[in-house]
């Protein structure tokens, strides 16, 4: 079932596609700084499991720095902040900014408490997507999806 | 700063290095070894997801790692969930650390059978993994392939050894047949347990009981630590071991209390295998059983899903012109010749 495709166009770009295609995707979940809502990341972190998604779960008191870590070594696809403590026009671009500092293509989606007023700065800064309360899973699974489609290696 | 490997084009920037430098495909399996052995995080972290995809690219990562592993003690660490197996690895990975090892983490946890998805939450509890100058941390979910998890973590873990990590933990949970294999292949067994009867007859049921090398006593601030030590002591009475008799430490992982002891135990036990049973032996034997469960996975591949050979094979059974019998010897025959391409063997 996971055959090497008879070679085509290009065989090394056809197997990193298939790299999306056969193995579930890996997003890294976390809160950073001092922020301690972390009821919506495991409800996020349940409906991406039950969405086939592997889930890596850093939960709360993270850093941009350990963030960018837990993405090297396990390979992640996208990176999921949950923000509630207002801080998101901080803390969202600055993850961004690490990402691409590190000169990784990887996108950042945010969720949780952001007003409307804001989420054009956030797209701006480069954050794929953000999701508020109410999201449901098939959402939530959804935009998770075409950010790991979005990723480089 | 280390020269870079020949083939690769030095980088414009000596830091940080891109992700795809110009002029390595990405799937460049030479390349991203090379750096791995530079200590390029990254380049490991890819490699492993290759190792783990199973197929030629994890066959490619397994061709360059092999000359390059052996030097790697492998510590399993295996328990029933919640026992304090992250928490307590944490802590033994920082006693390494401190002991001057460069430390690897793998920590495997079940996916859900319904959508093969994992929430892979060991390292909420590796503080020591979230700061530089921690270990290499990978987490792994079992997605669901019983003969090929083991296979891929076996794979992971030699990666790791390749890369340079002289101690590596592989945090399992200890429930099943699948566990059980990995931990198998690990040099050193720690079996944790909390305190209360429940665990301990859990742990003997399961069998870990059998293949612990050191027990851990973990949560020993909770009531029935000092039981749960005497319980395990008097199934060793009973019990058959050889010239190791596993050693029962009291910890509490969460302050680490305990992790000095049982990181010494740890030593002594590689000590003990370095003595009494020499390193190519136990090396070889390791080898033998790791090529027992390729071909094994390779013949259950090839049944499940005839090609080729195989497949003709199975047609002539089928139309009652061929003896089951006489099928599977002419395969088993032919399998002597073949170069094992087309199948499909996992990790
Ligand atoms: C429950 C709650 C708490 C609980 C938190 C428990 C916990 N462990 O999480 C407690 C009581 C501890 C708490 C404390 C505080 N809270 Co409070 N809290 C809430 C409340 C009522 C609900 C949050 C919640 O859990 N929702 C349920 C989950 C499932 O929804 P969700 O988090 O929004 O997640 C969904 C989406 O946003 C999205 N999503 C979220 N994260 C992610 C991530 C990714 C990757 C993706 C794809 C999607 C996604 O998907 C989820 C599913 O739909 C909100 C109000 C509200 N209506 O949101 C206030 C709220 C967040 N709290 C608030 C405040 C001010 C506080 C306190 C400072 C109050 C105080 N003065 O003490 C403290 C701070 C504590 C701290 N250390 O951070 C404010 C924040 C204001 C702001 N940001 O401008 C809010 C908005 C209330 C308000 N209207 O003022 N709080
Ligand atoms: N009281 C106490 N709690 C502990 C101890 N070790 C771990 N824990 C807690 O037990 C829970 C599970 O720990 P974890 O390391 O994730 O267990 P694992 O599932 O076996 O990996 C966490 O809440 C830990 O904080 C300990 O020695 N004492
Ligand atoms: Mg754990």
């Amino acid at each position: 079932m996971t055959g090497p495709a008879a070679g085509t166009a290009g065989p090394q770009a056809e197997r990193h596609h298939d790299r999306h295609r056969r193995q579930p995707v890996r997003v890294v979940l976390a809160k950073l700084g001092l922020d301690g809502h972390d009821r919506g990341l495991k409800v996020v972190a349940r409906m991406l499991r039950d969405a086939g998604l592997e889930v890596i779960y850093l939960g709360l008191r993270q850093t941009t720095e350990s963030i960018l870590l837990a993405v090297e070594q396990e390979d992640a696809d996208v990176i999921g902040l949950s923000i509630h403590n207002g801080g998101h026009l901080t803390l969202a671009p600055r993850m961004v900014d690490a990402v691409r500092a590190a000169g990784l293509v990887v996108p950042v989606v945010v969720g949780g408490i952001v007003p409307d007023v804001d989420l054009e700065r956030l797209a701006e800064a480069g954050v794929f997507a953000v999701l508020g309360p109410g999201a449901s899973a098939a959402e939530v699974a959804e935009t998770v999806r075409a950010a790991a489609a979005a990723r480089r290696i | 700063m280390t020269v870079e490997p020949t083939g690769a084009p030095a980088p414009e920037h000596p830091a940080p290095p891109p992700s795809n430098p110009a002029g390595s495909p990405p799937d460049d399996v030479a390349a991203l070894f090379a750096r791995t052995r530079n200590g390029d995080r990254r380049a490991l972290g890819r490699l492993l997801t290759y190792t783990e995809g199973g197929g030629p690219l994890a066959d490619a990562v397994a061709a360059s790692a092999w000359p390059l592993t052996g030097g790697a003690h492998v510590v399993g660490v295996t328990g029933a969930p919640g026992v304090g197996k992250s928490t307590l690895t944490d802590r033994l990975a920082q006693v390494a650390i401190d002991d001057g090892r460069r430390v690897a983490i793998l920590a495997v946890d079940p996916s859900s059978p319904l959508t093969g998805g994992a929430i892979l939450g060991d390292r909420v509890r590796m503080g020591s993994a979230a700061a530089a100058g921690g270990p290499f941390v990978r987490s792994m979910a079992s997605r669901g392939q019983s003969g090929g998890l083991a296979l891929a973590a076996l794979g992971a873990v030699r990666l790791l050894d390749a890369a340079g990590h002289d101690q590596i933990f592989v945090e399992t949970v200890g429930i099943g047949q699948v566990e059980v294999d990995i931990a198998r292949t690990a040099d050193t067994t720690i079996v944790a347990v909390s305190p209360g009867w429940g665990d301990a007859v859990q742990a003997n049921k399961a069998g870990l009981l059998e293949m612990a090398d050191i027990f851990v006593v973990n949560k020993a601030d909770r009531a029935g630590a000092a039981d749960a030590r005497r319980d395990l002591e008097h199934m060793l009475d009973l019990g058959h071991h050889g010239d190791w008799r596993p050693p029962v430490v009291l910890a509490v992982a969460t302050t680490g209390d305990g992790a000095d002891e049982l990181f010494k135990h740890v030593g002594e036990h590689r000590r003990h295998l370095r003595d009494h049973r020499s390193e190519g032996d136990r090396r070889a034997r390791q080898v033998a059983e790791e090529m027992r469960r390729r071909l094994h996975r390779w013949v259950d591949v090839l049944v499940a899903q005839p090609s080729g050979r195989a497949a003709e094979l199975f047609t002539e059974v089928a139309a009652g012109r061929l003896a089951p019998s006489l099928a599977a010897r002419r395969l088993a025959g032919e399998l002597g010749r073949a170069d094992g391409a087309g199948a499909e063997t996992g990790g």
